[in-house]
């Protein structure tokens, strides 16, 4: 009966466990997200979201447990990072990490879906095709008049932004964003709303980790409530709001 | 490709530097050679032995600079692949001595039959063969430095660990490369070298023509890596550097860029170490020794990390800065070495080329912005 | 060796006579000594010596004063009528009977003496010696009897045995028989399988030799018995080799320690990559010469306290120089590991200069106090006090430097900077003196661990050269940020060590130690105790 469910998920996990020298971050987290599926996920500090993108982006093994993709295809506990993304997983971090020391362009070409091979990049070219891929993220991603500063000189946003970029540009299957709106202003915020859902609409699955409640609200997608290391609560927004144990989480007492 | 690289890739830094560089290697030979002894312009051998050895230091600064300046990889132990490029040509030079050693042993170097051995360990065969010697001057260090970035990039090894894991690693080899034992003629070396290639080493032919060898090598050095700098591999090794698990997260191995980039860069030390050996006239342990290794990394540092005509401009001058120095003033060279990792440290962080590109490219930025402002 | 072997069993012949002197005293032909008293009064050395050798060998209850006599340069003797006398402080006495002589012959001249007659002597007095009560010389008879076996000796030491008090010489005396007793052909099985179980219990090298070297034809079940104990000793000798290994190793490991505890504040808690760490070193030791030439020239008498004295202002001048390169260089490179480490190294080369120009660039002199002399021996392990204290002294830092730590309000607020900079800033901690203290007391540390080792290695500006990369491996092996992880690196790497030397030598060995350390590294990147968890890897 769970590998029904595991063939027809983009993503399952199913009571996957991780501990860190006798602290549980992960007690028995089952999730299963659809193809071309939006959830947002919320949850207090310590809820376990960090590890569980770890765990799904390979850089943690779990103790135990099923992490696969592609309808139960693959078991992406037995792979590295690298593979894992090449697989089709993007992920972006709660800190905005874009490489400081390259352009703005250089950022989005370097994540472009291609061969990454250490001779394949030797002996690469930037093609007609690529030049096109890159001027039409720059594009939905607003960056194109900066294209050639560093990308150091970004703004907090922008970085957010050309991060979400280059998760476009390696065109994955499933991305996982973790607190995309941190730091932005209202405005900012609603239209990474707008561009997450124009990416979802493009038929990709997406994760998003939100502390932020308006902007979920925004999302407006089925949502899921972490809470020490496992789900306390899933289904629409006001739904998990309504819920009890949802409020006494977040509320205290 | 490469004729593509030629016309686009080449910077104007770069493109200078190989030309001063191959000018050099050219002009002060001939002036050796040609111009007579007490013309104003006429090199004497002694130069031209001195500035072979600082051609074959700026190769190997520039092999750091491509691991250290371009992808973070700050190596204490890369003194070792010199030295073991060094010794590969030394057992050559040492097999060509032949019966002319002190002990007249056709086979066994003089050491061994001092040491009572009777027959040549299995590791010195092949190495009468120039060709063979030239394999395993690239070979040895380069499978050195593939084993161990293999296991230690795949065991995600950084910062200072492996700074610290590299410097272990040349003192061990240090420690064992003075065993006797070792079949590396022990504590004094290899050295008494007689011929390369049937010519005599001492001959100003012979000098002249590894010099302007040391100066290609420096050229061709600066090619290579100015075309990996250049490539897409280029921006994902500086992508490393900057954000590794970034880098990791959009699906490329680190591991196996990491290892691929310390080999190129191990094999380039390995050449510029054989090189060094022929002109300077002897291979000791002492060439092992970590505090070799990170006065190579304070070269690069003095001349601009992450510039690769800085890792050349520093080799040099800090070499220089060290032949004036012990000549006029030993005792206070280690005070100004000491002085120079501080200073640079603190106060020169991008090293000479960095400082001085950030400052023109400030210059014409004003300068563009000027016109557009009076506008 | 066979010219030895002669020698000894020459001695040993000598030496169980003279044990045999008392109770050899009813012998009739023991009793005369006519024949070397005259050998005495020829005046040719040659004849002197036999005489010596005979005298001992004669059981006489005058031997012993007569030997006596030649070595004080007290016997004389008269060419003429051959007679033999001791001259006295007031009188002369007849050597064969020890009668006073009322008038001695006029032409009196003392028996002369050269080095072989004074070696002769020598073995002679130090014999009569051993027949009273000094056990050392009565032990080293039996030792001698042992190595020579001679048959002869058998009943003599069987006397022995029955008079010895001492439980430890009767064993010797014991074992010596036995060792007659299991090389004698002629001798019954039963005595010679029993003979091999007694010299089991002298349970060394040269027993096991003894136990393989049966004479030809020797009885299946005595060679059975005599290999049976050579291997019991063996399994024996090997165990006590290990722990003599594992107390050497245990030496290594606090020496290693020593070295490494100041940089596992340095490096360790606060992350501070510093090569001129083993100069830290390098200072206290050089603290300890100055003050001992100070000692020297000044206050003589107050040797004993040199290390003692040295101790607190190789800490002051340590960690001083500590706090002034933190305070100039290191707090502007905070968050640039590699950075502080070429700065770092860069101090390093200019205080070693800098000690080069002020003491020499050869090695100083520093002397040992008295109660560091000497070894410590139990059982077959010996180790020597200077190394012995300084396993205490490094135990005691680390003891110490635990209780700083955790104990102190100033170990309280190290703490905390590390853990949380910007929360201990706003509790109104003053971080960057925090920083300082910190440095200054990781540097601290290692200007006491160089008084220390200024009484194993020398003291040259190089000193610290040779410490450092050790000093790294040991806190990355043992885990960064956790000074037990250090404790049991150092003891570890120090008895691995000290293990590998027997079989590879000492240089093979430390290589072998540093290839294990590089590849335990790729194993565990973060050391033998890492801290695990996501927070670790920001």
């Amino acid at each position: 009966m769970t590998t029904d469910i595991a063939a027809n998920a983009q993503l399952y996990l199913d009571d996957v466990r991780v501990s860190f020298d006798g602290f549980k971050a992960l007690r028995g987290l089952s999730l299963t997200i659809e193809p071309g599926e939006m959830r947002a996920i919320i949850g207090p500090n310590g809820a376990g979201k960090t590890t569980m993108m770890d765990v799904i982006t390979g850089k943690t093994r779990p103790d135990s447990g099923e992490v696969l993709f592609e309808g139960g295809s693959v078991d992406l506990t037995r792979l590295d990072e690298a593979a894992i993304a090449e697989l089709g997983i993007g992920r972006k971090f709660q800190k905005p990490t874009v490489f400081e020391s390259h352009t703005v362009e250089d950022n989005v070409y370097l994540a472009l879906k291609a061969d990454r091979g250490p001779l394949a990049t030797l002996f690469h070219r930037l093609n007609a095709e690529e030049a096109r891929r890159i001027d039409e993220i720059l594009a939905t991603v607003k960056l194109g008049d900066r294209r050639h500063e560093l990308a150091a000189n970004l703004s907090h946003g922008q970085k957010q932004w050309l991060e979400i970029g280059m998760l476009l540009a390696q065109e994955p299957k499933l991305l996982l964003v973790d607190e995309p709106v941190a730091g932005m202003t209202d405005a900012e915020t609603m239209e990474t709303a707008a561009l997450l859902r124009r990416i979802h609409d493009s038929g990709k699955s997406v994760v998003v980790v939100e502390h932020d409640m308006a902007f979920v609200r925004e999302l407006g997608v089925k949502v899921t409530v972490l809470h020490e290391g496992g789900v306390l609560s899933e289904g629409s927004i006001d739904h998990v709001a309504a819920d009890p144990r949802v409020i006494e989480v977040y509320l205290g007492r | 490709m490469i004729g593509h690289f030629l016309v686009k890739g080449l910077d104007r830094g770069v493109a200078i530097t190989l030309l001063v560089v191959l000018a050099i290697g050219v002009l002060i030979p001939a002036s050796n050679l040609l111009l007579p002894e007490g013309h104003a312009l006429h090199v004497p051998t002694y130069l031209l032995t001195l500035f072979g050895k600082y051609a074959t230091y700026a190769t190997l600064a520039l092999a750091l600079d491509l691991v250290w300046g371009y992808c973070g990889i700050l190596s204490l132990g890369h003194g070792a692949f010199f030295a073991l490029g060094g010794y590969a040509m030394g057992m050559y030079l040492m097999r060509q001595i032949g019966s002319r050693g002190v002990y007249g042993n056709p086979i066994l170097p003089d050491f061994m039959v001092f040491l009572n051995w009777k027959e040549l360990p299995w590791y010195w065969h092949g190495f009468d063969h120039f060709g063979f010697a030239l394999v395993m001057v690239v070979l040895a260090p380069g499978l050195l430095a593939f084993v161990f970035g293999w296991f230690a990039f795949r065991s995600r090894v950084t910062g200072v660990y492996l700074s610290i894991i590299t410097q272990a690693l040349t003192y061990a080899l240090l420690l064992a490369f003075f065993r006797n034992d070792m079949g590396f003629g022990g504590n004094n070396g290899l050295t008494d070298f007689k011929d390369i290639v049937g010519y005599n080493v001492q001959s100003a032919g012979t000098r002249a023509t590894l010099f302007f060898l040391s100066c290609l090598l420096v050229a061709v050095g600066l090619l290579v890596t100015s075309a990996i700098v250049k490539s897409k591999l280029g921006k994902v090794l500086i992508a490393i550097r900057d954000a590794e698990s970034r880098t990791r997260f959009i699906g490329y191995r680190v591991a196996t860029f990491k290892t691929v980039v310390f080999t190129v860069s191990a094999m380039l030390a390995g050449l510029a170490g054989a090189l060094y050996v022929p002109q300077v006239g002897i291979i000791n342990p002492g060439e092992f020794a970590p505090a070799n290794s990170i006065e190579a990394v304070i070269w690069v540092a003095v001349g601009g990390r992450g510039t690769l005509v800085g890792a050349i401009v520093g080799a040099v001058a800090v070499n220089w800065g060290k032949t004036w120095f012990t000549g006029a003033l030993p005792e206070l060279w280690l005070f100004a070495l000491g002085g120079l990792f501080v200073l640079v440290t603190l106060f020169l962080p991008k090293g000479i080329v960095g400082t001085w590109s950030a400052w023109t490219a400030k210059r014409r930025a004003a300068r563009d912005a000027a016109p557009a402002a009076a506008e | 060796m066979p010219f030895l072997a002669r020698r000894l069993a020459r001695l040993a012949v000598l030496l169980v006579a003279l044990i045999a002197l008392p109770f050899a005293g009813g012998s009739a032909s023991a009793q005369d000594i006519s024949a070397p008293l005259a050998k005495l009064a020829t005046d040719s050395y040659a004849d002197t010596g036999a005489a010596i050798a005979e005298l001992a060998a004669s059981g006489h209850p005058r031997a012993a004063a007569i030997v006596q006599a030649i070595q004080d340069g007290k016997l004389e003797f008269d060419a003429a009528s051959h007679a033999v006398v001791i001259r006295g402080a007031a009188s002369v006495v007849d050597a064969a009977t020890g009668a006073a002589i009322a008038t001695p012959p006029a032409g009196l001249s003392p028996v002369r003496v050269n080095n072989r007659v004074r070696t002769a002597l020598a073995a002679a007095v130090g014999s009569l010696t051993l027949m009273s009560p000094d056990p050392v010389k009565r032990r080293e008879a039996a030792d001698a009897v042992f190595k020579s076996r001679d048959a002869a000796t058998l009943p003599i030491l069987e006397a022995a045995i029955a008079k010895e008090g001492d439980a430890r010489i009767r064993l010797a005396l014991q074992v010596a028989r036995a060792a007659v007793i299991l090389t004698k052909p002629e001798a019954s099985d039963d005595a010679r399988v029993e003979a091999a179980a007694t010299i089991k219990e002298r349970g060394d090298q040269e027993a096991v030799s003894l136990l393989r070297s049966l004479p030809e034809g020797s009885a299946k079940r005595v060679k059975d018995a005599a290999e049976a104990a050579a291997k019991s000793i063996e399994t024996n000798l090997a165990l006590w080799s290990s722990a003599q290994n594992a107390l050497y190793g245990i030496s290594l490991g606090s020496v290693l320690l020593l070295a490494a505890i100041g940089l596992a504040i340095t490096f360790g808690v606060m992350g501070i990559i510093n090569m001129a760490h083993g100069e830290m070193v390098m200072i206290g030791a050089y603290t300890t010469f100055v003050v001992q030439e100070v000692i020297r020239a000044h206050a003589p008498g107050l040797f004993d306290w040199s290390l003692t004295i040295a101790l607190p202002l190789a800490f002051l001048t340590s960690g001083a120089v500590g706090v002034l390169i933190e305070r100039t260089v290191i707090r502007w490179l905070y968050g640039r590991p590699l950075e502080t480490l070429l700065a770092t190294w860069g101090i390093s080369l200019i205080l070693q200069q800098s000690v080069r120009s002020i003491f020499g660039a050869n090695n100083r002199e520093v002397g040992a106090p008295s109660f560091m002399s000497g070894s410590l021996d139990i059982g077959h392990l010996s180790i020597t006090w200077g190394r012995m204290w300084i396993v205490v002294f490094a135990l005691s830092v680390f003891v110490g430097l635990i209780l700083i730590l955790k104990k102190t309000p100033a170990g309280l607020q190290m703490r905390a900077v590390t853990q949380n900079r910007a929360m201990a800033a706003a509790m109104g901690i003053r971080t960057p003196f925090v920083d300082a203290l910190t440095f200054g007391l990781g540097c601290g540390i290692a200007g006491i661990a160089g008084v220390a080792l200024s009484q194993i290695d020398n003291v040259s500006p190089n000193l610290g050269q040779s410490y450092i990369i050790d000093s790294f491996m040991v806190v990355v092996f043992g885990g960064v940020g956790n000074l037990w992880g250090t404790l049991v690196g150092a003891l570890t790497l120090g008895v691995v060590n000290k293990f590998l030397e027997p079989f590879a030598g000492a240089v093979l060995g430390k290589i072998l130690v540093l290839i294990f350390i590089i590849l335990f590294i790729q194993k565990r990147p973060r050391g033998l105790f890492a801290l695990k968890g996501r927070a670790v890897e920001s």
